[in-house]
């Protein structure tokens, strides 16, 4: 029985040990790693991949996947932008509505969580596979985003936009504050909460769920909208950071998104998994991707290597079910 | 052709056949019948190699044979036509006839041509004039079926098990089948047929084997029985359990159901439950007897509220009239389900006991309708793992870990912390040991002494007659009879449930 707890605590534990030993080796072949500021460095640069992150676990938990993320934030990120610099004119009507800060942002974030429940809408009521569509968004996102940017970056966003991407309170930058806030509440979703406990329920067994009078349309629009929303935020980060908005920013974002959260140990299958585990994911491929570059390794031999650690993750899990 | 010699099976401790010796002749179409789980199944599974661990003797051809699975029995010449066709229906009826043996040309290409005309022919024989090309999707039950005999047909296969196989097709596709089945017998094959339905079997069986409890009860030819002498045959078991009194039963009526109708989910005009009325009265045990494809499982959907959409009837609680179109509406309305199949339905397998017990009812366990009250979630799991006597080493053990028994107490018990007035059960005791069996028909009983009204779906005889106080049958989607426990027998039940046919 102890033996057993064991070894399911290391199951449990095996990512975050995975990360330990990244850390260690790379401090062993860097002296420039193990330094605050480049702690700092590789939190900052995770930050918006942990926010997309967080949300594609509470809908891959469901067994779902969602792989507008990336165009979803581009399209959020260039009407922040938009609105911020240009308000919304009309021309037709002479009229024209400027946006505070916080109202673009507001803004974008409730188009995000709209693009979001569109997706649980086709998922729930017509019945289309998440993976068609979502990728049916991605294309729809991104051809809005070309359109309304008309294919041009949105720059100079004025310094009180800028300070979400760049600034920073207790020498902590604002988007790791914001990503820890994320994953919090995250947190407290998934474990303390019904809608948590129904999440895991249908990504269990969705026709047990169903026979005990879960409402799985319901779940599902809440999970979509919600990673969209989060979705939403990353775009804002992102363009505050660059104090401009790309046409073609957010590309292969759900991509990273779903490989944090596959080396976090959440099953594809739906029903298990964890957003701290998927915390850990996106940490494991944000000091891959540091050490690497301190290590002075080609990029291309970076993806190279990102793409052999997913497979490694997933095997060792494989090994693991099946020795159960 | 085909003997059995003292043939016995278990199933994690329990039989499921024991001794059985039966003899199947060529060129005869040898009926097997029985009740449902009388071990009809099990002895197929192990005839065409499905079940290779068994004790006993296989005689075929007169040598003793030990099939190592499905690939062997058919090289050997068994062929099984399922209840459920095993057919690609984006295939051809040619690549299905020759799936897992293409034919390929000199040039290691797939030769279309020659198997086309090998399908043709053994088409023919069936006088199923058709072109191979045709999609398996396009053609009715009846015409996939043919293609499953072709498919035996090819692999000259001279034992073809037949499973129930009229069960879904029409009148006469079933004279065409019989005409084949005739023909076949000709040819010398070895026919064995598995039905329920009497006026077939007299009408195409030549010799019978009555299996009963996992033995063979009976056997000999069809024209000197008759289905009275059948009937007493499958069910005249010897009651271990005493009948009940039923003195004290009140007369308030928990749950009406009436004029309950189910569509077909894809053909319209078929209709899976008609005409169902009944009522439910408090502290009152309402076994639902039926053979396979009666309708016991739907009727306990459309209760539960599974099929808003295509489903008609009225269903009242306590003479209030309540529409039910969801599970969440059930459950509010005081309606339970344990359902068929614990693990497809019942359970989510990688969650704990505790998880598993509390995910109907979570809504009671929260404080300012949002955080979940882990204190409140122990107290209620450890109410019901010790009122059930649910054995497990930890609340958190994932399900999937339990045995059988305590998987299904848990379902239980997940369903009871909903407090409900009327609980639905559907084949709660299936693929548990008998210990815990017992103790759940203990707790039915104690729980219907409670007040709570119970209805209890079954395809076992013996369980009704141990657990229910009455009995309504079903036949192909209809009630044809409503029966008190005490003043009926097996026989008349049995009677009344293939009474259609």
């Amino acid at each position: 029985m102890t033996a057993n707890n064991y070894k399911n605590n290391l199951n449990k534990f095996q990512s975050l040990i995975a990360l330990i030993i990244l850390c260690i080796v790379l401090s062993l072949l860097s002296n420039k790693f193990f330094t605050a500021s480049n702690g700092v460095n590789v939190l900052r640069q995770i930050a918006v991949n942990i926010c997309v992150a967080t949300g594609m676990t509470m809908i891959v938990l469901t067994a779902g996947i969602d792989l507008s993320v990336g165009s979803v934030l581009a399209l959020c990120g260039a009407i922040t932008a938009g609105l911020l610099k240009n308000g919304w004119q009309f021309p037709t009507l002479d009229l024209f509505v400027g946006f505070t800060l916080l109202g673009a942002i507001l803004c974008a974030i409730i188009i995000g969580a709209f693009l979001g429940f569109f997706n649980g809408l086709v998922i729930t009521k017509f019945k289309v596979p998440p993976f068609v569509a979502t990728l049916a968004m991605l294309t729809i996102a991104r051809g809005f985003t070309m359109l309304y940017t008309e294919g041009h970056p949105i720059s100079n966003l004025g310094t009180s936009f800028a300070f979400i991407g760049a600034g920073s309170f207790i020498g902590i930058p604002i988007p790791v504050w914001i990503a820890t806030v994320v994953v919090l509440i995250a947190v407290f979703i998934t474990k303390k909460t019904k809608l948590g406990r129904y999440i895991y329920a249908i990504g269990g067994n969705e026709n047990a769920a169903k026979l005990s009078g879960i409402s799985i349309n319901r779940v599902k629009l809440i999970v979509y909208s919600l990673g969209a929303t989060l979705a939403a935020i990353g775009g804002i980060i992102v363009t505050s950071r660059l104090d401009s908005a790309q046409p073609n920013a957010g590309i292969s974002y759900e991509l990273d998104a779903i490989a944090a959260v596959v080396i976090g140990g959440t099953s594809l299958n739906g029903g298990r998994g964890s957003i701290w585990g998927t915390v850990i994911g996106a940490i494991i491929i944000g000091v891959l991707n540091n050490g690497l570059v301190l290590l002075n390794v080609s990029p291309f031999w970076q993806q190279v290597v990102k793409g052999a650690v997913i497979l490694l993750a997933v095997i060792i899990d494989k090994i693991g079910d099946k020795k159960e | 052709m085909l003997e059995a010699k003292n043939i016995s099976k278990q199933f994690s401790g329990i039989h499921a056949l024991s001794n059985i010796n039966l003899t199947l002749y060529p060129g005869k179409v040898n009926a097997i019948i029985g009740e449902n789980g009388a071990g009809k199944s099990t002895l197929m599974k192990i005839f065409s190699g499905v079940y290779t661990q068994y004790e006993g003797q296989i005689i075929y051809q007169g040598n003793s044979i030990k099939f190592s699975g499905t690939k062997d029995a058919e090289n050997a010449g068994i062929a099984i036509i399922h209840q459920e066709l095993n057919l690609v229906p984006y295939l051809s009826i040619a690549e299905n006839i020759f799936l897992g043996k293409e034919l390929t040309n000199s040039f290691g290409m797939l030769d279309k041509n020659k198997m086309n005309n090998l399908s043709k022919q053994l088409l023919e024989r069936l006088n199923f004039l058709i072109d191979p090309n045709t999609k398996i999707e396009n053609l009715k039950i009846g015409q996939q079926q043919l293609v499953e005999i072709a498919k035996a047909l090819h692999t000259n296969a001279l034992v073809i098990i037949m499973d129930e196989p009229t069960s879904a097709i029409s009148d006469k596709e079933v004279t065409n089948l019989f005409s084949i089945i005739a023909q076949l017998k000709n040819e010398g094959k070895t026919i064995v047929y598995i039905s329920h339905k009497f006026i077939e079997l007299f009408a195409i069986a030549d010799n019978f084997v009555v299996l009963r409890d996992g033995t063979n009860i009976a056997a000999g030819l069809m024209q000197e029985a008759t289905q009275e002498s059948l009937i007493q045959q499958m069910s005249g078991r010897e009651l271990k359990v005493q009948k009940k009194n039923l003195d004290t039963k009140s007369n308030i009526v928990l749950l009406s159901a009436k004029g309950i109708e189910l569509q077909h989910p894809t053909i319209k005009l078929n209709m899976l439950l008609s005409n169902i009325s009944f009522s439910l009265y408090k502290g009152e045990i309402l076994g639902i007897y039926g053979l396979m494809g009666a309708g016991r499982t739907e009727l306990m959907e459309v209760l539960f509220g599974l099929h808003p959409k295509k489903s008609k009837g009225t269903i009242c609680i306590e003479n209030e009239f309540k529409k039910i179109s969801s599970p969440a509406d059930a459950i509010k309305v005081g309606i339970a389900l344990v359902p068929e199949d614990r693990k497809l339905q019942g359970l989510i397998l990688n969650q704990s006991v505790s998880k598993n017990i509390s995910l109907s009812i979570l809504e009671k366990l929260e404080k300012w309708g949002l955080l979940l009250i882990g204190r409140k979630e122990k107290d209620l799991t450890e109410k019901y793992i010790s009122k059930l006597s649910i054995k497990t080493a930890e609340n958190n053990k994932s399900v999937e870990k339990l045995s059988g028994g305590n998987q299904q107490k848990v379902v239980l018990a997940k369903w009871l912390a909903t407090n409900p007035k009327v609980l639905l059960l559907d084949e709660p005791t299936r693929g548990i040991d008998i210990q815990a069996k017992s103790e759940i028909y203990q707790l039915i009983k104690n729980l219907s002494a409670e007040g709570m009204g119970i209805i209890l779906a079954s395809s076992e005889l013996p369980e009704i007659l141990a657990v229910a106080d009455r009995v309504i049958v079903m036949c192909e989607g209809e009630i044809t009879a409503n029966l008190k426990i005490n003043e009926t027998s097996e026989q008349e039940i049995l009677t009344y449930a293939i009474q259609k046919n």
